[in-house]
């Protein structure tokens, strides 16, 4: 099969519309006959970096490439990035505020579920430049 | 048995309309962190939480749940059952406490075995 390839705009602080990205991915998968699993763990840690990206990123832009071995995503935003991204990865950390918190998210699992349920996770951040998180998930794994 | 039959048996209110309603219920899940609701609720479950907000559907349409329970007679924003009819998610609702409702599910659950 061709690549498939979309692109999606995350809307800033917008609760409205944040998931549609990752919602529309996972219909594609699985209008692909991809394996149950492997549409789950990607919607996961798509929906996850959309997510933060509406929280945290002021918004941002996610890119998909869809091959038939793999699905690669690029959520990438122009916020604040992530100062302590070691920190960040830790299960329970957060920096989300509590309006964030009282719609039921900001329980720091964010990135530690992105990461459990991506095969390949590369995050790349620069204070007051923003972050970009390439996700990989593999249709068989080895 | 299904989400209907299931919301039948036990009082449950049927909120939206959806063919949802003829989904299988396999197991129930209670939790009201988003997150941790999305890496746990497997196909399925009925997923209990308090929130009831759009991200809420968001979550139960990534997990393929069998449907959204709401406890205590909670209030439902409208935007919210717009989504769920959008997106083909069964929404429920009754008096009960989150307990309680996990307690009668995995009962039922029991029972039919």
């Amino acid at each position: 099969m061709s690549t498939i390839v979309r692109d999606y705009t995350i809307p800033a602080n917008d609760f409205t519309i944040a998931g549609e990205a990752s919602s529309s991915v996972r219909k594609i998968l699985s209008q692909l006959g991809v394996s149950p699993d492997v549409v789950k763990r990607t919607s996961i840690a798509m929906y996850e970096a959309e997510i933060n990206a509406v929280i945290h990123g002021n918004g941002g832009m996610a890119h998909v490439e869809i091959d038939k071995n793999k699905i690669y995503i690029r959520i990438s935003d122009e916020g604040p990035g992530i100062a302590d991204l070691n920190l960040a990865m830790q299960e329970g950390y957060s920096t989300a505020p509590d309006s964030i918190r009282e719609m039921g998210f900001g329980a720091g699992m964010g990135l530690s579920n992105i990461k459990k349920n991506a095969d390949v996770l590369d995050i790349e951040t620069e204070i007051n430049k923003g972050t970009i998180v390439n996700i990989t998930v593999f249709f068989k794994r080895e | 048995m299904t989400v209907k039959e299931l919301a039948q048996m036990l009082g449950y209110k049927i909120i939206n309309k959806s063919d949802s309603i003829n989904k299988k219920v396999t197991g129930v899940y209670a939790c009201d962190l988003l997150s941790h609701a999305m890496a746990k609720v497997n196909e399925g479950d009925v997923w209990i939480t308090v929130h009831t907000n759009l991200n809420v559907i968001a979550v139960a349409s990534l997990t393929n749940c069998a449907c959204v329970m709401i406890p205590e007679n909670i209030d439902i924003e409208d935007q919210t059952v717009e989504r769920a009819n959008e997106k083909g998610v069964a929404l429920l609702s009754c008096s009960k406490s989150s307990a309680l409702i996990c307690y009668e599910i995995l009962s039922a659950l029991k029972d039919m075995r």
